[in-house]
């Protein structure tokens, strides 16, 4: 075991959510740990509380019990506005959906996370423009996400992720609305990131997209049913990236 | 966050459904320009309305003689002198809160220039009287005291008259006859227009009371047989002067309690007020109609920001998961209430000035547009959005981020 303290380090956590009067536990006690720098794929099927352990270890929602510590510091029981200030800090998302927002240039959406880090204007378009470049989207900087491609919108959502340099990135199916060559270019940009030292946990349901973690844990009715170590299958290099065309 | 990114931010938000955010600021609109149109036209009506009371000279009261009974016959107000001078120099020395007094003997006369005469009212006063009335003289100089002291055969003429008299030409210095007697012209009266039952101010002529007394009159009289015009020391102490004259004039004609006055006192300013108090009831029923359009406009603002928080429901559970606190979420929607509301104001104000300037040129309406006025409705407009905007922008606020980002 590492001195250092790990990133992720859940002990016995539970959520139970109240439909009504009716109490409905989806997570028995998770207890996990994740160094900084591993990064993870989390599997499951629907209902298996994978998406209840995602928003926890995401900090948008809290634990009923046990503890959850995040790089150290304990976000178990922090209220709505320090949660939030975590999450800005410390995590990344990327979903399935992109959640980009609409009408907005792909440069404007990386700068949101800044914006509520109170970074300066002149900072923040030249830290937004950087974390573009770094997923190769520096040529498409005032374009709006209905003129990008499926792929290039989720770049923008990994480039929204990356510019606030977090610690973790949290990815929900970021495959899942991809075609499988983009899925391959999208998974290789992850398993850059993780390379680089970043933190990067994959929720999925499929089997190809687990394959290019280095550790998966397998998630059934509100336990880890499943922890291994695996040799990561390698994407296609991500670098250069190929132009994508929007299919019309 | 700063408050200009937070507002810009708002602008742009507003940007994306011009349509729809112009649409929701119609109510703020409509109701702001018409509280600055219609304020703008009342205002122009008072300031018409104040302009000519003005005219009459401010805090004015006039004493008048009271009434002489002959034979079951009763004269009315002025029939009997029943004022002394004595009487006019007590009320210009006791009172305090009388500015000055000045007696005002009428007569109607012929005056006589070289190749003209006019028939006009030639009034024995003191200088005085020109102050009371808030009349300057445009040309030559006005009655001064050693007139009076010494019965100067000069005369002050109003614009009618000199026009009459001399036409246009210069009349200060010339000679007018009255009843024979020669008067040096020492000056014309300033234009002063018509009193509001249409009397000509301009058609008289003023000279020296005393002289008045010795030449039109004839023969210095104990009694002062015309009235006596009093001046309060501001518009606010006319009522004090006309009760503090009163009592004075009661006290020296030694009247009994319970016995009618011997004398009458008219005060202007209380026709003025109440030629006022029409405006002021316009005004206020204005200004109603005005705050309930604002508040329709308000609760149109607050309808529409509900369904852009719905509609939005994703975007802030992606604010949110990137970072933004409640606060943010908060200030963000009430500051696109605020700015739907406040640029609705600021239309307002121009739309009401120019249709008010319009309808001043279209129908020779006078109009005054109020800064204060103006002030207030922005002030209220900006207002009304914030508290229409609260309820949409804390329900944002409070939106569980998890559920904003499934949300389809």
């Amino acid at each position: 075991m590492s001195q250092t303290p790990a990133l992720l380090d859940l002990d016995a956590v539970t959520k139970t959510y109240h439909l009504g009067d009716v109490p409905v536990q989806v997570l028995h006690g998770v207890s996990l740990r994740v160094e900084p720098g591993e990064s993870l794929a989390i599997m499951g099927s629907s209902g298996s509380g994978k998406s209840t352990l995602m928003n926890i270890l995401g900090c948008l929602d809290r634990p009923s019990s046990g503890r959850y510590l995040l790089n150290g510091n304990d976000v178990s029981r922090l209220s709505r506005g320090e949660l939030a200030e975590v999450r800005n800090r410390t995590i990344g998302f990327v979903f399935q959906n992109f959640n980009l927002l609409s009408r907005t240039s792909a440069v404007e959406n990386v700068e949101l996370p800044l914006i509520y880090a109170g970074v300066g204007t002149r900072d923040r378009t030249k830290r937004a423009k950087a974390a573009l470049d770094r997923v190769g989207l520096a040529s498409r900087l005032d374009h709006h996400p209905s003129q990008l491609s499926g792929g290039q919108q989720q770049r923008v959502a990994i480039a929204r992720a990356l510019v606030t340099s977090p610690k973790l990135i949290l990815a929900d199916e970021p495959t899942g609305n991809l075609d499988s060559r983009t899925s391959v270019e999208i998974m290789a940009l992850f398993q850059e990131l993780g390379e680089s030292g970043i933190t990067v946990v994959l929720v999925t349901h499929e089997i190809d997209i687990a394959a290019y973690a280095r550790r998966v844990i397998v998630l059934k009715d509100g336990l880890i049913k499943d922890d291994h170590r695996q040799e990561p299958e390698r994407a296609a290099p991500a670098t250069p990236p190929t132009p994508e065309v929007k299919t019309a | 966050m700063n408050p200009l990114l937070t507002f810009r931010l708002a602008l742009r938000a507003l940007l994306r459904n011009k349509m729809r955010s112009f649409l929701t600021m119609l109510g703020i609109i409509i109701g702001v320009s018409a509280v600055i149109a219609m304020v703008a036209i009342g205002e122009g009506a008072k300031a018409q309305v104040e302009k000519s009371f003005a005219a009459m000279g401010t805090s004015l009261l006039i004493v008048m003689p009271g009434s002489s009974t002959s034979g079951g016959a009763r004269g009315g107000f002025g029939s009997q002198p029943t004022l002394t001078w004595d009487d006019l120099k007590a009320i210009q020395t006791e009172v305090t809160s009388v500015k000055s007094a000045a007696p005002v003997l009428r007569s109607s006369a012929q005056l006589v220039s070289e190749d003209q005469n006019w028939t006009t009212t030639v009034q024995g006063t003191t200088p005085d009287y020109f102050d009371i009335r808030n009349w300057s003289i445009a040309n030559g100089t006005s009655l001064t005291q050693s007139d009076v002291e010494g019965g100067t055969k000069v005369i002050v003429l109003g614009q009618t008259v000199a026009s009459r008299l001399f036409g246009s030409g210069d009349c200060v210095g010339q000679v007018v006859r009255i009843k024979n007697t020669p008067f040096q012209v020492v000056g014309v009266l300033q234009a002063k227009g018509q009193s509001p039952t249409g009397q000509d101010y301009d058609d008289g002529a003023f000279v020296p009371v005393t002289t008045f007394q010795s030449k039109i009159q004839g023969g210095l009289q104990k009694y002062l047989s015309g009235t006596v015009f009093v001046s309060a020391t501001s518009a606010a102490d006319t009522a004090r002067a006309q009760t503090a004259v009163t009592n004075l004039l009661r006290d020296r004609h030694r009247i009994p309690t319970g016995v009618d006055d011997d004398f009458s006192i008219r005060n202007l300013t209380e026709i003025a007020g109440a030629q006022q108090e029409g405006t002021k009831t316009m005004t206020t029923l204005l200004a109603s109609i005005a705050f309930v359009s604002l508040v329709v406009g308000g609760i149109g603002i607050m309808n529409i920001m509900l369904v852009s928080v719905t509609e939005r429901t994703r975007e802030i559970g992606v604010r949110m998961a990137v970072g933004a606190k409640p606060h943010h979420i908060l200030a963000q929607f009430l500051v696109e209430a605020l700015t739907l509301s406040l640029l609705g104001g600021l239309l307002g104000v121009a739309i009401g000035i120019g249709g008010g300037a319009w309808l001043a040129a279209k129908f020779a309406w006078p109009i005054l547009v109020r800064p204060d006025i103006v002030g207030i409705s922005v002030v209220f407009s900006a207002m009304v959005g914030v508290c229409f905007g609260l309820y949409p922008a804390r329900k944002a606020s409070l939106l569980d981020p998890i559920e904003a980002l499934r949300y389809e």
